[in-house]
């Protein structure tokens, strides 16, 4: 009797705490609703079969306890009532399967007019890179970094001058517009992740990665590697400020550029760039590097 | 049906009493380099549970960390990631599949098939050495300097090789040797589960009348046997990489400053290789549970399993399946994004056998006579943990949404529910049940109820929460939050009442102990056969079974393992070895659409 109470407990407390726990996903900031959406498809079809299977079981432990006189059933199987079973399951999945591949071929698409940027993922830091007023991204190599070139940026592509380099790891995005993130790594796997936005894709290193998303709320949100990428992975944190489309654009023109970068390392002048770790208040030993 | 003298004059040498079975003479070849499968069985499943106590200790600490962040100054970052790589290391492989595979396959196997011993005594006796070997070379790592590896027990290149992650010198290439000795141990012992299955059943012992068990033990090294040579070869190629410096794995690379001699090669090629291991291997522990469940929940409940004929299907498709779904754990991981539609529907696919087993469980307790024993309460646990785990495997198995999920707490959750708790509450649910037979004691009762209740309601306690940090975008593998602007504090005074309850756990576990080492002198003495089982296994000659299993005649099987409260019997329940009544309908469903010629 007990354990049939504990039992139907076990499904209730589930649902309770499902509802009433403060613990849920951060609002979001992108066009990525329609992930929220198939999760809540997702919650509905296995909570409820989560819930009558747990109740069903409370069911039986309680009116088929164990007495001396009574004889179980003896039905070695009932193939009928398993097909139903079997094609019951399998359309649950396909009504969560469906809506989920759809989602996932939007994700996969990236539209045409999508503003391209770099996000440039090393040990334990972050930086990126604009493509200037042509629009292009220079070509680069990971050979080709040095402390005057931490970007690797290939120094003869003409594209590559006007690249807009941000070596903190404070990111600015315009609001409203498709944006596609190349991801690039140095040394291993990385993974650039706002839970804001709710898209993330890992960081390859001798590859380039990419996923896209529309932000669609200004504000200051966190960035944080979601890849496994070493002792300092946890201090691994920027922050991505998105703003109207004007105030992005004049913080764009505010931050140097490849050709000044290579100009300041040819007059001496080193471009020391301080790169801070601006969202972890990490209360152990910071590791930063002064570049 | 024919009777036995008129059939045979042919006798299958299995049969023949002490043919080729060792008789070891000395107190070492008895107990020590024993070639007796039982005793074999036992030693694998010491070590196992030493070594995994070690990993449970580990949990405690990370815990620690994780609950209270400021108070453990003695954990660093660097000891908590070769925390988690040990702990999830040692869980995995050298717990969970040494102890259904080595631990339960080596003691049920040949008693339930009715043989005397497995097909290849010596070589099995070896496969306890060598992994042995291979776990004593685990724990030298942490005896080397630069200490264990703190990769991640998924061990991804390039990192898992270089400098910025612990263990580089000594740690990783010690787990690398180590697993590789792991994998040789078990394509030994792997061969003689497979092959005593297939070769040395009893005469009347079909496939289709093998406890389902034996199904789960036997699929489960099916798999093992063609799925740990991808790990094999993956650890092979990244110790070359570390000590030769080739680029399987290592693409060109800029270290801290430092342009590495590395170039060229593709990290994801290395998890390709692990996950097409790692994906059959969390079969390898869950199908030898999905068989023993089901053995539980008959037994306890006095009923024969739900549908047996779709229960083998259900675990063999489960297996086939298992080889085509790995990339559900690289949706993100830069591979190429088509790839995301197939294996998203496969991985959605299998949920269906896998729904099918709930279900049959679920239905053998319908219309059953329930004993609430300790077995049955662990059985009925499992279901509920193994459904909860199962479903958030829909969730992220369903490409795009694993795209926020992944690598945060969200998985740790899933994969700890459907790999940690249930399997775990599937071995506590066995050794109470198959306690009685290998000493001739039960275990305490009151103390085994005391253990259940704690480690159920306790494990669900810790990860059903854990899930919804996940959604909050909680990340894994973190040593330490500190301050973000989306993570609530609540969330931290969650993660120091989850590290609470799992300490209660964690010191529940110390009763079960407590219980198995006293119960083996002081035990209630069990009768023969207390459970009322119909499987050969509680039908041998000696109790508990002794030297060659069966005494002087091998058993002749009748009917299938599940003939519980079968009408027309007195006893509610027929061994799979009495002579059969003269009416029909004591045999199972295969034999049901054949009319007996007699």
């Amino acid at each position: 009797m007990h354990v049939a109470v504990l039992v139907t407990l076990v499904a209730v407390g589930t649902v309770v705490f499902h509802f009433l726990s403060p613990w849920w996903w951060t609002p979001i900031a992108s066009n990525w609703g329609y992930i929220d959406d198939t999760i809540i498809i997702t919650f509905w079809v296995t909570g409820v079969v989560f819930v009558a299977v747990v109740l069903f079981i409370a069911y039986c432990v309680f009116r088929y306890r164990y007495q001396p006189e009574r004889r179980a059933a003896y039905e070695p199987e009932n193939t009928k009532m398993e097909w139903w079973l079997t094609i019951l399951t399998a359309l649950g999945v396909v009504v969560m399967l469906t809506p989920g591949l759809f989602v996932w071929n939007q994700f996969v698409s990236v539209p045409e007019d999508a503003m391209e940027f770099e996000v440039l993922g090393q040990q334990w830091q972050w930086a990126f890179r604009f493509p200037g007023k042509d629009g292009k991204l220079g070509t680069s190599d990971s050979r080709n970094i040095n402390d005057d070139n931490p970007f690797g940026v290939n120094p003869d592509d003409p594209n590559g001058r006007d690249d807009v380099l941000i070596e903190d790891s404070e990111l600015h995005l315009p609001l409203d517009r498709s944006i596609k993130v190349l991801l690039r790594s140095i040394d291993v796997l990385h993974d650039f992740y706002v839970p804001e936005f709710r898209a993330k894709m890992d960081m390859v290193p001798g590859a380039v990665t990419f996923f896209w998303f529309i932000p669609t709320r200004t504000g200051t949100f966190d960035i944080l590697c979601f890849e496994l990428c070493g002792v300092g992975h946890y201090m691994m944190r920027g922050s991505v400020v998105v703003e109207e489309e004007s105030s992005f654009q004049a913080w764009l023109q505010d931050q140097p550029t490849f050709a000044q970068s290579l100009a300041d390392a040819g007059t001496g002048t080193e471009n020391v760039a301080i790169l801070v770790s601006s969202g972890a208040k990490a209360t152990s030993a910071d590791t930063d590097s002064v570049q | 049906m024919a009777s036995v003298a008129a059939e045979t004059q042919v006798v299958p040498p299995t049969e023949v009493a002490d043919v080729d079975l060792y008789h070891p003479k000395s107190w070492v070849t008895k107990y020590v380099f024993s070639q007796d499968a039982k005793v074999i069985a036992i030693q694998y499943s010491v070590t196992a549970g030493a070594i995994g106590l070690v990993a449970l200790v580990l949990s405690w600490i990370m815990r620690l960390q994780l609950g209270f962040p400021d108070s453990f100054s003695f954990i660093d970052p660097t000891d908590y990631y070769q925390f988690i790589t040990m702990h999830g290391m040692i869980m995995v492989i050298y717990l969970l599949t040494a102890l259904f595979l080595g631990g339960f396959g080596n003691y049920l196997i040949p008693l339930m098939v009715g043989a005397r011993d497995m097909v290849f005594p010596y070589v099995n006796m070896l496969s306890y050495w060598v992994y042995l070997g291979a776990v004593l070379i685990l724990v030298a790592s942490w005896f080397v300097p630069g200490g264990p590896t703190g990769a991640g027990w998924t061990l991804y290149p390039p990192q898992a090789i270089l400098s910025g992650t612990p263990g580089a010198d000594g740690g990783i290439l010690l787990m690398l040797i180590s697993l590789a000795l792991f994998i040789v141990g078990f394509t030994m012992g792997g061969l003689n589960y497979v092959v005593t299955v297939l070769q040395a059943r009893t005469r009347g012992m079909t496939l289709m009348r093998m406890p389902l068990t034996i199904w789960g033990i036997f699929t489960a090294t099916v798999l093992a046997l063609l799925a740990f040579p991808a790990l094999f070869v993956g650890a092979v190629m990244m110790t070359l990489d570390s000590v030769l410096g080739t680029s399987f794995f290592m693409p060109t690379i800029v270290e801290l400053g430092e342009q590495l001699e590395y170039g060229g090669g593709s990290p994801l090629l290395f998890q390709h290789l692990f996950w097409f291991f790692g994906h059959p291997e969390v079969y390898i522990v869950a199908l030898p549970a999905f068989g023993i469940v089901s053995d539980l929940i008959s037994v306890h409940a006095r009923r024969n399993i739900f549908g047996y004929r779709m229960m083998v299907w259900a675990i063999v498709s489960i297996g086939a399946l298992s080889f085509v779904v790995w990339a559900h754990h690289m949706y993100v991981s830069g591979m190429n994004p088509w790839f995301g539609f197939f294996f998203a529907t496969t991985t959605l696919i299998i949920a269906v056998p896998t729904a099918l087993k709930v279900y049959n469980w679920t239905l053998t307790l319908w219309k059953g006579n329930i004993h609430l024993t300790t077995p049955m309460l662990f059985a009925i646990a499992f279901i509920i943990t193994f459904l909860n785990g199962g479903i958030t495997g829909l969730f992220l198995g369903n490409v795009v949404v694993d795209v926020p999920l992944s690598d945060t707490m969200f998985v740790v959750a899933h994969f700890h529910m459907v790999m940690g708790v249930a399997p775990i509450l599937v071995v506590f649910g066995a050794i109470y049940h198959w306690y009685p037979l290998m000493t001739g004691r039960m275990l305490d009762e009151a103390m085994g109820k005391f253990h259940f209740w704690v480690t159920f309601l306790g494990a669900y306690t810790i990860f059903l929460p854990i899930h919804y940090l996940g959604f909050l975008g909680v990340p894994r593998r973190y040593f330490e939050m500190g301050e973000t602007t989306f993570i609530p504090p609540s969330a931290q005074t969650l993660n120091a009442f989850i590290t609470v309850v799992v300490l209660i756990v964690g010191v529940a576990q110390l009763v079960f102990l407590y219980n198995m080492v006293v119960s083996a002198s002081k035990g209630k003495p069990a009768e023969r056969n207390p459970w009322g089982a119909t499987t050969l296994e509680w039908q041998t000659s000696e109790f508990p079974p002794g030297h060659g299993n069966f005494g002087e005649k091998l058993p002749v099987v009748y009917r299938w393992a599940y003939a519980y409260s079968v009408p027309g019997f007195e006893q509610d329940f027929v061994p799979q070895n009495q002579p059969p009544q003269s009416t029909p309908s004591d045999t199972g469903p295969e034999d049901l659409a054949v009319q007996p010629a007699e």
